[in-house]
This record gives structure tokens, C-alpha cells and sequence, in this order.
């Protein structure tokens, strides 16, 4: 029998291990799996490589994973928003690396980790500062630089509504990279609001199918990042 | 310093709608390319896109309604229209480099005579780099529209012979609208389309870098 649910956030990230690398969901607010990261920072790994499109708010999820020191690289296209202060700290004190991506170069660099692709020719930054160094191609009068595929050895992400296969449906703009950062890790990871019997999400409408998830953890009631943004919480709490 | 202050943004943003056709998909940058969608004509039926993964945004919910889960690329809380869609990272930026965003609204910190964009960083030493999707946009929506003031606060101008900040994009701007002016970048340089009725040609070009022509 095929059952990928377990029971626990902690359970969940236990074997993550220091040195990982690994993707994390989510486009600021929207599809940040709070508790998968929180569970990650009470489990401890170190020297991790995180992949996310930016670097946290406030001092919760992403931005706490990274105040406590356990990651020594960020892949990433937006690194400071309005509400980022952690990240920017660190980078000034030369704490942290950062790979800087753009967003559609980052995405498609995922897809084809997934898809078994290597790399890949795009027409992105083609006659600026990020295309330095990289091979250009010239194909059909167009120049392009070469991109190599993202991997990851795990994936966190969040999900609205998931079976023990591990097919998932997502909510609205929180699907941002969940799909993709599913299929590029080894082991993906995923909290679901809900949790339904095999047959209940219509086989026409599963977003995500099940073949690229290992994990699926419910929470029930994440929590809201914007919320504790508010109440000026931090973590560990 | 020359103190006109021009058309209002709202203004300009409306001199943008006018332009973008019926029918068209559209992408508005952060900040002021937003005021864009408020300003569609009637009639109008303009499909906005958003590269976090929403096809048909709509406008921002009521005070009270606002959900964290349905956001702009800004990361503010938008409505989505009847007959919108959701869908991830690599189909939303499929749209844009495959060339199926008609238009796309951005800002700018300076634009060269041949349509070189600079926006995403000023160079500075120290500042952390973030670039988001504005190199992927230039790179494959074929109609880039830019609004902006036509100088900066301390009077530089924005409109220059070669950018000093780096780019963005090579050769990638269609028109510029600002507050003083509509200009096409066209293979012959800069031509002058509308300038605000309390401009003439010649303080135009001196808050401008890069040479003017002007259609007749």
C-alpha cells in the first residue's frame, strides 16, 4: 500500500541532513510552508543551500531558518523586500552567499531539474551584468545564454488539499513554485490544509501528481505569515 | 532648473491605456506601471497578468477581503476576474519569454537612445542585488511601454545617450511615456510623438541626453 502521509512537521524533516540543498514554495506570503521551515529550524541541519524566490519576512519561516544560522547559500531572484531584515544583515556582514536568478530563469532552471533536462539555452540577461562569464549561443540571429538545471535534495512546500498518494491541489497565487520545486528534489516535502481520500480530487484536476512527492504532512491551520508579521513574533517562539 | 511638473501620473497611465489594444495581455511592473489597469478605457477588455501565476487580475479587494494567498508580483493583495487562471512559476514565465504577453509597463531609472533599459539596480557597492522578473520580461514581451518622470528628483535626466546603471535589457524599449513627453524609440533615435502643452522642443531636449526628433 502506497501511503505517503506522516504524521508530524518534525517526522516530516527528520533526515534532512547539514549540507543539504533544498527547495522552499512560496512567493513571499503566498505558499510559504511555515511550519515544514520551522520544524527544519527546530531539527537543526546546518550549512544548508536554500532555493526560494526570496528571503523571508520579519524574524519567521524562511528569514528565521535563516537568523539561525543555518544557511550558508541562497539561490534566489528578489533577496530584500520591504519586510526582509534578516537576510540583508547577514549579506552585509558576508555571512551568506547569494546567487542572484532571474525569476523566470530560476523557474525554468527548476522545471528542467525536474524534467531531465541539463541545461538550456534563454534570452534572458543577454547584454547585461548577469549574462558575465556564461556561454552564448547564437541560434537563428538571437543570442542566449546557457542555464544549467536546478536539483534539490528536498523540497518544503505547502499545499491546500493533498491524498496519500501525494496528489495535490494549491490555493490560488500561493502554487507560485510548488509544482516545479515538487518534481526537482529527491525527497519533496508537503504540508496540505486537507487532507482527502484517493478518488475525492478529480483525476482531471490534480495540479500536482502524486509520482512527485514523498512526503505529505497535514496542517491543519497554517499559520498566516502577514499575521505574525503583525504581532511582531519571532521563532523559536 | 526647469520646474514643470507635467501630467499627473494618472495621466500618464491613461496615455498608456489608450495605447494598448483591445484584446491584448498585459503585464504591469511594480508601483507606478499598476495605475495603468485603473486607467483601461470602457469598452476595453485588457487580460492582466501577473508573474506570480494569475492570468486575469482583477482590482484590490475590499478593505477586510484581502487573502495572502491571492497577490500581485508586487506582493499586494489583488481580486481575481471571472474566467481567470491559476498556474505555476515555469508556464507563467513560459508566457512571457514564449512571447505571449503582448505588452508589458515598467519603470525605469534610465533609457538609452536606442532602447536600452536600466532598472533593476543602481550599481552601488554595497547594495544587496535583486532582480526579480524584469530581465526575463524585456527579454520576451515584444511591446515594452516605460513610465516615468522625465528627470530625476535632483533634475538628471533619465533619458540618456548610453546608460550609466546596468542594464536590464538591450535595445528593448518600444515607447516611453513620461510626464513631459511620449517618445518612440524608433531605428533612427528618439522621436518626440506628444509633448504636455506647457513644453517646447527646446527645454524638452534639455532635459533630455539623448537627441530628440520630433514628428511634424
Amino acid at each position: 500500500m502506497i501511503n505517503k502521509v506522516v504524521v508530524t512537521a518534525a517526522e516530516a524533516v527528520a533526515d534532512i541532513f547539514d549540507g543539504a540543498k533544498i527547495m522552499i514554495g512560496g512567493f513571499g506570503e503566498a505558499g510559504s510552508p511555515i511550519e515544514l521551515i520551522h520544524a527544519l529550524i527546530d531539527q537543526g541541519a546546518k550549512n544548508l543551500t536554500v532555493i526560494s524566490n526570496n528571503t523571508g519576512n520579519g524574524h519567521v519561516g524562511l528569514a528565521a531558518l535563516i537568523e539561525n544560522l543555518q544557511v550558508k547559500k541562497m539561490i534566489c531572484s528578489f533577496p530584500r523586500t520591504a519586510q526582509s531584515v534578516v537576510f540583508p544583515e547577514l549579506y552585509a556582514k558576508g555571512m551568506i552567499e547569494l546567487e542572484l536568478v532571474p525569476q523566470g530563469t530560476l523557474a525554468e532552471r527548476i522545471r528542467a531539474g525536474g524534467a531531465g533536462i541539463p541545461a538550456f539555452y534563454t534570452p534572458t540577461t543577454i547584454g547585461t551584468p548577469l549574462a558575465e562569464g556564461k556561454e552564448i549561443r547564437h541560434i537563428d540571429g538571437k543570442s542566449y545564454v546557457l542555464e544549467y538545471a536546478l536539483k534539490a535534495d528536498f523540497a518544503l512546500i505547502k499545499c491546500k488539499t493533498a491524498d496519500r498518494y501525494g496528489n495535490l491541489l494549491y490555493n490560488k497565487t500561493a502554487r507560485n513554485f510548488g509544482p516545479i520545486m515538487c518534481m526537482a528534489a529527491k525527497t519533496s516535502i508537503v504540508q496540505t490544509s486537507s487532507l482527502v481520500e484517493p478518488g475525492e480530487i478529480d483525476p482531471e484536476n490534480v495540479v500536482t501528481p502524486g509520482i512527485f512527492v514523498k512526503r505529505v504532512v497535514k496542517i491543519s491551520n497554517p499559520l498566516s505569515e502577514n499575521q505574525l508579521l503583525r504581532e511582531n513574533r519571532r521563532y523559536p517562539w | 532648473m526647469v520646474n514643470i511638473k507635467g501630467w499627473s501620473n494618472d495621466e500618464i497611465a491613461r496615455k498608456i491605456a489608450i495605447d494598448i489594444p483591445d484584446g491584448s495581455y498585459v503585464n504591469l511592473g511594480i508601483g507606478l506601471p499598476e495605475l495603468v489597469a485603473a486607467n483601461i478605457p470602457e469598452g476595453k477588455e485588457i487580460i492582466f497578468h501577473t508573474e506570480n501565476g494569475l492570468l486575469g487580475v482583477g482590482p484590490p479587494p475590499p478593505p477586510g477581503q484581502e487573502d495572502d494567498e491571492l497577490i500581485n508580483a508586487g506582493k499586494k493583495p489583488v481580486t481575481a476576474i471571472p474566467g481567470a487562471c491559476f498556474f505555476h512559476h515555469a508556464d507563467s514565465f513560459a508566457m512571457i519569454r514564449g512571447g505571449h504577453i503582448d505588452y508589458c509597463v515598467l519603470g525605469a531609472f534610465q533609457v538609452s537612445e536606442s532602447g536600452d533599459l536600466a532598472n533593476w539596480s543602481t550599481g552601488e557597492l554595497n547594495a544587496i542585488p535583486a532582480v526579480g522578473g524584469a530581465m526575463d520580461l524585456v527579454a520576451g514581451v515584444p511591446n515594452i511601454f516605460i513610465i516615468m518622470q522625465h528627470i530625476t528628483k535632483t533634475g538628471q535626466p533619465k533619458i540618456v545617450r548610453q546608460c550609466t546603471y546596468p542594464l536590464t535589457g538591450r535595445q528593448v524599449v518600444k515607447t516611453i511615456y513620461t510626464n513631459l513627453a511620449v517618445i518612440d524609440v524608433t531605428p533612427h533615435g528618439l522621436e518626440v510623438r506628444e509633448i504636455h502643452s506647457g513644453m517646447d522642443r527646446e527645454t524638452l531636449q534639455n532635459l533630455t541626453e539623448a537627441s530628440l526628433s520630433f514628428r511634424s
